[in-house]
């Protein structure tokens, strides 16, 4: 089971408390696990990676087991921990704004 | 028994706000969607329950939500569990998907236009300012989106598409964005007419199609804008709001960026005349028509230095005579002090017998006149920025 958090804005729009659970199957990467945040919650299309060029939103971050992986290929394998569901998969907003 | 309903959208969140007939009385919902910016909302004349709503962040991109009862929840249309169900199969979660059409006759070659510095950059989409519910079609809305551009959705909001002869046009390399970006506000459909509709743009101007959208016409000719070169050009005007009365579609009014002011055009936009009179000055945002006279008409003049009311005194403005003779409202309103701004989506008109005026302030106020003008009074004080304001007059 994939651990995934996403951030306040994100769960008020897809009605989430807490983490989200996800069966992802191999290969788990960053595309399988948020293919799969997608499938379960769609209205979350868009908001994280752009529709159409899946780019990844400037002001949002991605990291799991203290690492930034935004910058990964979203098709390099997670870390074995977020992958076994022992580390949650991180999407961040920037901190900014008033 | 009769009341109002006013959709309030703000820079964190959107408020859904009940009043009686009176309208003294209010009951304040929300902030639904909290932390997200609320371009705009606005109910479906043919089913009022049924409101759409535009939430941005420049975190987490566009939203679309609807409601379909009357603003109490909200869902994004074409996510939800129960369209498991549809021979559509698995939601798409396509309904903040816009994609511009790079087809003829919008898309190639027409792919840029002007930008701050005179260079030509390519459509890219941003944000949804103003929704736009059919007069007779529940399910049918459009949308005017930054970069400008109109789109149109047939099924509720689950997916878009481009009404794509507007940026086949041709004029888009003229296109360029105001100060707050290229942005598609105003939409206009005429009610006695359903080929016609006016849509205006910051900054490029109004466009008129009189074939359901098929192809447009530019409708530009009498406005005077000092800061372009050409003394009159086809395009490049910051109009900032356009507005008609159903009885009167032929006739538009509109609030143009300062060194224009106030127009008129009594010919469905072939020629606008302007009609500033004794204005205190030419700049504001929002101008509206009462609902029961076609030629009452409120703007709210700002000063075109600081974009705050004149004076520190906030003081709407109406005209019974289509423009030319204004008479200062300031009955209720704040008189000293006051340096708020109001934009261009943040005011509306209800429908009951007296008529009602409704304006939304950055300083977070939303006032009522529920006479007509004469008298204001705060519905609510402290809410965020306010971006728009409708009302519902419900029966």
């Amino acid at each position: 089971m994939i651990r995934v958090v996403i951030p306040f804005h994100l769960r008020l729009l897809a009605k989430i408390t807490g983490e989200v659970e996800l069966e992802v199957q191999p290969p788990v990467t960053q595309r399988t696990v948020l293919d799969a945040l997608e499938a379960r919650y769609p209205m979350l299309r868009g908001t994280i990676r752009d529709h159409v060029t899946q780019i990844r939103r400037p002001f949002l971050r991605l990291y799991a087991c203290e690492q930034d992986l935004s910058h990964e290929s979203p098709d390099t394998p997670l870390p074995e921990r977020v992958a076994s569901g022992a580390e949650p998969y991180l999407v961040i907003g920037a901190i900014a704004g008033g | 028994m009769t009341a109002v309903r006013v959709l309030v959208g703000t820079k964190k969140g959107a408020f859904v706000i009940t009043g009686d007939g009176k309208r003294q009385k209010w009951n304040v919902s929300g902030p639904h969607f909290g932390g997200w910016e609320i371009y705009h909302l606005k109910g479906s004349p043919v089913d009022p329950n049924r409101i759409f709503a535009s939430q941005s962040s420049g975190w987490f991109g566009q939203v679309i939500s609807r409601s379909d009862d009357g603003g109490q929840t909200w869902t994004t249309p074409g996510s939800n569990p129960e369209d498991l169900k549809t021979p559509e199969g698995f939601p798409k979660g396509e309904s903040n998907k816009f994609v511009y059409d790079t087809e003829p006759p919008s898309g190639k070659p027409l792919t840029t236009h002007q930008f701050y510095d005179g260079t030509q950059k390519p459509w890219v989409f941003k944000r949804v300012w103003h929704l736009e519910p059919s007069l007779t079609d529940p399910d049918a809305v459009y949308a005017g989106v930054e970069d400008a551009a109109l789109f149109r959705s047939a099924d509720g909001g689950k997916t878009w598409k481009e009404v794509a002869a507007l940026r086949g046009h041709g004029t888009g390399p003229k296109w360029s964005p105001g100060a707050g970006g290229m942005g598609l506000h105003s939409i206009v459909q005429d009610p006695k007419n359903p080929k016609r509709m006016y849509i205006a743009i910051s900054a490029a101007g109004c466009f008129r199609t009189d074939d359901g959208g098929a192809s447009w016409k530019a409708i530009n000719k009498g406005l005077k804008s000092p800061y372009l070169p050409e003394e009159t050009p086809e395009v490049g005007f910051c109009v900032h709001r356009i507005a008609i009365h159903p009885s009167k579609p032929d006739v538009l009014y509109m609030q143009l960026h300062q060194g224009g002011g106030i127009y008129r055009s009594d010919n469905a936009g072939d020629l606008w005349q302007e009609v500033n009179g004794n204005l205190p000055t030419d700049f504001g945002f929002p101008i509206d028509v009462h609902a029961h006279e076609p030629s009452t008409i409120f703007a709210v003049p700002m000063d075109p230095n600081l974009r705050v009311p004149p004076e520190g005194k906030l003081r709407a403005y109406r005209s019974r005579t289509g423009g030319n003779d204004w008479e200062p409202l300031t009955a209720g309103l704040p008189q000293e002090n006051c340096y708020i701004n109001v934009l261009r989506e943040a005011m509306a008109v209800d429908q009951l017998d007296e008529c009602g005026i409704y304006f939304g302030t950055t300083g977070g106020q939303v006032y009522c006149s529920p006479d007509s003008g004469n008298h204001w009074h705060p519905i609510v004080r402290d809410l965020p920025g306010v971006l728009s304001v409708e009302v519902q007059t419900l029966a």
